[in-house]
């Protein structure tokens, strides 16, 4: 047996089977066939097998994902019943006498080539549509395994290089036990998803695939972030307890459920969590959320082909709004460009992304786009407690343009005889550093800020946290972090406004007490790691904490901050 | 014989992919061949990469063309798929 250590992204222990989700080698050789007849029946059978195959597939995310997101594989099934295909791949099997996977690839090449040449980026995306299809096709002829989530039907594990976000999105909770992957972190998309699935996983063990062969038997073990490869008969007992401890402790989290966190001297704090869909709601309820803090409208824009209309989003909105009753949800409104794309959209490609056309930077420009969410979130307001949240603000300009759009359309939408609500907070999210060093300026004219740390961090200590060279720089207690989000709180506070924070520190066991110490008001986490965090604060005396504050601020070093607070909450 | 008509399309994105995939299926569902003429160009109306690749905008005017056993069925089917599917008139 041997162990894989990575980052732990999500918890839990599984232990199951191997699955792995690689695209297999498809290189073939150009062959001469005498039996054409036959070569054309090879042919006809590996497009039957994955016409079935992708109706399956297709039904799986009908009922996972909805409609719209099903409506692809629709395409992907005429791909494969297409006569202008399928004609040319017959005919030069006959007329070249050659072998079906020769004929297959010259032809889609073909075809690949003629939509990548076109103008419109949508036409060059079909091209990745027929490659997708062709891939699958060839696996058949080539009687390989083509691994696809959405097929898995009994207990694995998934192992990958890396899980997309529609990858993560077709695995099936019934069946796929946990994942672990070679690259990501803890703020990966595949990460995140985990922990909205609320399967175990580890992510960034760099050789994973490496070192698993299908079939192999695996634990992952989701809290310490440990691989174990083939394990022995006692390890497999040693986890099966552990699991069990964490199913137990689950239990005790779950009695916390309907109680309000509060800290041992007494200080109430608001534990909320970040959701990216209508459907995460049920998760927040069921995990004990006071609300929710970050809503991510971006998958609302995202796997689709245009770009998602008012009534739609008003749907969406409304229907998180509805759920969530009288409790908050902040609604960031549409954070794209980055690493996160809409290839609908045309957006040329920039040298840096994370500090080019972005969030807030694009809406302002395609004021079009931005308007219409404006609405979309302004007529679902009277539904529920309604909290609007501009992301990467970096001037109080942007804040003041983008609040006068709002406003600019509140009254249209007034005019218009539509009822909007008068009680919507405007704020910000902050995760630029200079919107943080004059949070002061600021705190005049926001009603709230939600301080976003993993692009605070990655920003301040200017390194990529897609990139795992420099990931040791991605330092959520490096002083300097914690002293710009002090200086955040304090100027909340000082005109008698709140502050929150919506990224992954807002959970961490050792930043919540640092960040009570400082004042913050609100934390806003994964759904899952709230009962853990309400746990926790209940041993928690926040004027203990805060006495610590001015020696924290003052350290030199992540490491020295980290230590102390370990020592002062035996951690 | 065969049977043809001519539409306007009106929808704003002009046939895009997911009318197109509607109106490819319907043909599809006919014995009659089916042909679709825009801008000097005819492709079979049972390709969805046939029908993509024209890249047909809004204004456009197609004209539709069925020959076969039941060319008129097919025909009136597809004009109808365009019209219920807010493509065009």
């Amino acid at each position: 047996m041997s162990q894989l250590t990575g980052i732990a992204a999500s918890n839990g222990i599984a232990i199951a089977k191997a699955y792995k989700l690689a695209i297999p080698d498809l290189s073939f050789d150009k062959k001469k066939v005498d039996d054409t007849t036959s070569e054309v029946e090879r042919l006809t059978k590996a497009l039957d097998v994955s016409t079935s195959e992708l109706e399956k597939i297709k039904e799986h995310a009908r009922a996972s994902l909805g409609d719209e997101h099903a409506e692809i594989f629709s395409a992907h099934l005429l791909v494969l019943s297409d006569p202008e295909l399928i004609n040319p791949i017959k005919d030069k099997i006959e007329t070249e006498q050659v072998n079906a996977e020769f004929a297959l690839d010259e032809t889609a090449q073909m075809f690949i080539e003629m939509f990548e040449n076109m103008e419109n980026e949508y036409m060059r995306e079909r091209a990745a549509d027929i490659k997708d299809v062709t891939k699958r096709v060839m696996a058949h002829l080539l009687e390989v395994s083509f691994p696809n989530p959405a097929l898995i039907d009994e207990e694995v594990i998934v192992i990958a290089e890396d899980l997309t976000p529609s990858d993560t999105a077709q695995l099936n909770k019934q069946f796929v036990q946990g994942f672990t992957t070679n690259i990501g972190g803890r703020t990966s998309h595949s990460a995140i998803m985990a922990r909205s699935l609320e399967i175990p996983a580890v992510v960034g063990t760099k050789a994973i695939t490496e070192q698993v062969k299908e079939g192999d038997n695996l634990i992952v073990d989701g809290i310490d972030g440990k691989v174990l490869i083939n394990p022995t008969e006692d390890e497999i007992n040693e986890y099966q307890q552990k699991q069990e401890d964490y199913e137990k402790q689950k239990q005790e989290w779950a009695k916390l459920k309907d109680e309000p966190t509060v800290t041992k001297d007494g200080t109430h704090v608001e534990l909320v969590a970040n959701i990216g869909t209508p459907n995460d709601v049920e998760g927040v309820l069921n995990h004990g959320g006071e609300g929710v803090g970050l809503y991510r409208t971006e998958f609302l824009y995202m796997g689709k082909t245009e770009l998602p209309t008012e009534d739609e989003q008003f749907d969406a909105y409304k229907s998180v709004l509805e759920q969530m009753g009288d409790k908050p949800v902040v609604v960031r409104t549409l954070d794209i460009g980055g690493d996160k794309e809409l290839s609908y959209l045309e957006l040329p490609d920039e040298m840096n992304p994370f500090l080019g056309y972005r969030a807030i930077r694009l809406c302002l420009e395609r004021d079009d786009i931005f308007r219409t969410q404006l609405r979309a979130l302004l007529r679902a307001s009277t539904y529920g407690n309604l909290k609007i949240m501009f992301p990467m603000i970096a001037t109080l300009d942007e804040f003041r343009q983008a609040k006068a759009l709002l406003l600019e359309e509140k009254e249209n939408l007034t005019k218009e005889g539509t009822e909007v609500s008068d009680n919507i907070e405007v704020g910000i999210m902050v995760e630029i550093p200079s919107t943080a060093v004059i949070a002061r300026q600021f705190a005049k004219e926001v009603d709230f800020f939600s301080i976003g740390t993993n692009d605070l961090i990655q920003y301040t200590l200017a390194a990529d946290r897609m990139n795992e060279r420099v990931s040791y720089l991605y330092q959520p207690y490096h002083p300097a972090i914690l002293n710009l989000v002090n200086n955040v709180i304090e100027a909340a506070h000082a005109e008698g406004k709140w502050a929150g924070m919506c990224g992954e520190m807002a959970g961490d066991s050792i930043a919540i007490p640092i960040l009570l110490g400082l004042g913050l008001d609100e934390y806003s986490m994964s759904a899952t790691s709230v009962l853990p965090a309400r746990t926790q604060m209940k041993d928690l005396s926040k004027e203990e904490l805060a006495s610590y504050k001015d020696q924290l601020l003052s350290m030199g070093t992540a490491d020295e901050v980290e230590a102390f607070i370990r020592e002062k909450t035996n951690q | 014989m065969a049977v043809e008509k001519t539409v306007t399309i009106t929808d704003e994105t002009g046939v895009h992919a997911r009318p197109a995939t509607v109106l490819v299926n319907k043909a599809g569902s006919f014995a009659s061949d089916m042909n679709l003429e825009y801008n000097g160009k005819s492709i079979n109306l049972k390709s969805i990469m046939g029908v993509m690749s024209l890249g047909i905008p809004q204004g456009a005017e197609i004209k539709i063309v069925a020959d076969g056993s039941d060319e008129q069925e097919a025909l009136d089917s597809v004009v109808e798929v365009i019209k219920s599917e807010g493509l065009g008139e």
